[in-house]
């Protein structure tokens, strides 16, 4: 049931290129506070992984977490709007870049704390399988997340329980400024293979590749499988966070970025289309995200007094704190 | 009447609740066989796929209780251990608790962290001994610490029926606590609803888990020169104050008995609190941990650090003997 309709995953892509690029605007223009951690370059990933789920599939993301809550179908305008902290966003304003989440269509949030999410997934997946609803799930995460050891503790209980989850490292080969090379002992696949998890590298930058290999994981787990493991290779073509924009750390070499992106997933993708087919998807996008923005900047701020709103399901209230 | 254990309330509560609630499962370690003491039976009686038995991963099965919660089950974790808590801190704290508010209110989070044996265990040392429920408080995460196997019993209940995460700590000093209890009366016990367990009219003890029962003998002890009230509060976090102040307004003093660290320890709060709000006739004391208390192995070094009978016998007669 995969959606392997070259526009529609192109669109996905570019929709996450100008998200992001309307995004950073916005952070500079201080209308999103706390800034971002841009997805620019690693759009592919997001767009072909969720591209291989069903509507009812699970997803969790990262603090880089915007493409993944867009891909797996989230309304921009709310999003949007979540970054820019008003009441009319995905999480009325509490939850922000780090934490948007829309349980509605399977995003169980994105999580800021490296290597954390999986176990969780892993647990939604299992509960909803004991509920008798068979879905599957995907969990993003990043080459820095693989030395986290609560990361390598959900590797083996997902293997143990054959929990039918597709472990996404995104390896864009570095964990904030740290290199892959000067912090993951062996191989991110092999962290995998030790726990039996078939594991694969793909070619990050192209969605289409990603979308084959997670539409051909997902098939062998609706059929019984457990989980498996896609290092998709990539490259963070911006800043760790925005923070960088005026901060300029010296861990990256403008050579290496620049080699980095030439390898665009937009423009690899959109090769795929016609370029009349291209440009009316571009105008599309530029629509939606014209919309979203206006969205979002019109949204109230929260009131105040809602400051402890939902802090319990349950309803407890919080003493204030004078 | 038939005579209840502190460890089989729990038993007998967890095994009500997932009679009554097939979405209740638990997970944990050793717990198809029961190792504390508190699951034995409940594996042949639910079978594997509601009592799931875990390797040691305290931190990974921790946030997959989170998950399977925000997927709409109510799962039951069981600690061995009580300094097992600090391991899963971060899953308890940064995820579990913090959905709820960070989605916007789009989910509940309904986990049980159980603690079949929290505190000193005499021998059990350093690792072992811990008694954390303060700072569970702090952080704002709902607290229970039955005193009777009746509270355990429902205050267990209405914590896996809760909407919220809720710790709730056994003391080990209470486990083999019995009671002539109706089980025809067991029933959840409300959350953050104190009780006085004896009244006096001179001075308001406030004893949390275990020690309620060392406080009940030392009031008898004091009979015959002070008038002691014991006000169990059951649940740490949210404290119910209203019932304390309902009790201090009368007595105008205060003693806390608790078995935490001094410094943040629920005692500092529940006299802050007191203090906030009505005048007392002499100054408030409190008997807890020393400050950053690491249980020692040996017997008489571990009983030095923990809050005790003498101490809070001498808390009580300064008290009496104070004026503000």
């Amino acid at each position: 049931m995969t959606d392997a309709d070259p526009a529609r995953l192109y669109r996905t892509v570019r929709l996450i290129r100008r998200f992001e690029e309307r995004a950073i605007a916005l952070v500079r223009s201080g209308h999103i506070v706390g800034g971002i951690h841009p997805y620019l370059g690693q759009e592919g990933i997001a767009a072909g992984v969720c591209a291989a789920l069903d509507a009812g599939d699970l997803v969790t993301g990262t603090h880089r977490g915007h493409g993944h809550v867009l891909a797996k179908g989230a309304d921009p305008a709310r999003m949007m709007a979540e970054l820019c902290g008003r009441e009319t966003g995905l999480n009325r304003g509490r939850g922000g870049s780090m934490h948007a989440a829309d349980l509605s269509i399977g995003v169980l949030g994105a999580n800021a704390i490296v290597g954390a999410s999986p176990a969780i997934l892993t647990g939604a997946v299992w509960a909803h399988r004991q509920r008798g609803n068979p879905v599957v799930g995907a969990s993003f995460f990043g080459d820095g997340a693989v030395n986290e050891g609560m990361l390598l503790e959900a590797f083996n209980l997902a293997a143990l329980w054959r929990v039918p989850v597709l472990l996404v490292c995104e390896n864009n080969g570095y964990a904030t400024t740290m290199p892959v090379a000067g912090a993951v002992a062996g191989t991110i696949t092999g962290r995998a293979e030790a726990f039996g998890i078939p594991a694969v590298v793909v070619d990050g930058q192209d969605p289409e590749a990603v979308r084959q290999v997670t539409a051909a994981a997902v098939a062998r787990m609706r059929d019984g499988g457990g989980p498996e493991l896609v290092e998709a290779r990539t490259y963070r073509f911006d800043a760790h966070h925005t923070f960088e924009h005026a901060v300029r750390l010296a861990y990256r070499t403008p050579q290496e970025v620049a080699d980095g992106r030439s390898r665009d997933p937009v423009d690899i993708q959109g090769a795929r289309l016609s370029p009349a087919d291209r440009e009316a998807v571009d105008a599309e996008v530029e629509t939606t995200l014209d919309a979203a923005v206006a969205f979002a900047l019109a949204g109230p701020e929260p009131d105040p007094a809602g400051a402890l709103d939902h802090l319990y399901a349950s309803g407890l209230t919080a003493r204030g704190g004078s | 009447m038939p005579r209840l254990s502190y460890r089989k309330a729990l038993t007998r509560a967890l095994t009500d609740e997932m009679t009554r609630d097939e979405s209740v499962f638990l997970l944990g370690e050793d717990i198809r066989v029961g190792a504390s003491n508190v699951t034995p039976g409940l594996l042949k009686r639910f079978g594997p796929d509601r009592v799931l038995d875990t390797p040691l991963s305290e931190q990974a099965f921790t946030s997959f209780a989170t998950g399977a919660a925000l997927a709409g089950l109510r799962p039951v974790v069981e600690f061995q251990i009580p300094s097992l808590l600090f391991l899963v801190f971060e899953q308890i704290v940064n995820h579990a608790h913090k959905f709820p508010m960070m989605t916007g209110g789009q989910c509940s989070v309904p986990v049980t962290y159980l603690v079949p044996g929290s505190g000193s265990r005499t021998g059990w040392a350093g690792q072992h001994s811990d008694h954390p429920y303060s700072l569970f408080a702090h952080v704002g995460i709902v607290t229970v610490v039955p005193a009777t196997p009746a509270d355990a019993y429902g205050l267990l209940a209405s914590a896996i029926r809760h909407d919220d995460p809720v710790v709730v700590f056994a003391p080990a000093a209470a486990l083999e606590v019995r009671d002539d209890v109706d089980f025809a009366t067991l029933a959840p016990v409300p959350l953050g609803r104190g009780v006085v367990r004896r009244a006096g009219d001179d001075v308001t003890v406030v004893a949390v888990g275990h020690l309620v029962h060392d406080a009940l003998a030392v009031a008898e002890e004091l009979a015959d020169q002070v008038s002691v009230e014991v006000f169990d509060p059951r649940t740490i976090y949210p404290f119910d104050l209203d019932g304390l102040l309902d009790s201090v307004s009368r007595t105008g003093r205060l003693v806390v008995v608790d078995d935490s660290n001094r410094s943040c320890g629920i005692a500092a709060e529940i006299i802050t609190s007191v203090l906030e709000r009505v005048p007392l006739v002499a100054p408030p004391r409190r008997v807890t941990r020393p400050d950053g208390a690491v249980l020692p192995f040996a017997p008489v070094l571990d009983r030095a650090v923990q809050p005790g009978r003498e101490q809070l016998t001498a808390a009580i007669q300064l008290t009496m003997k104070d004026r503000s």
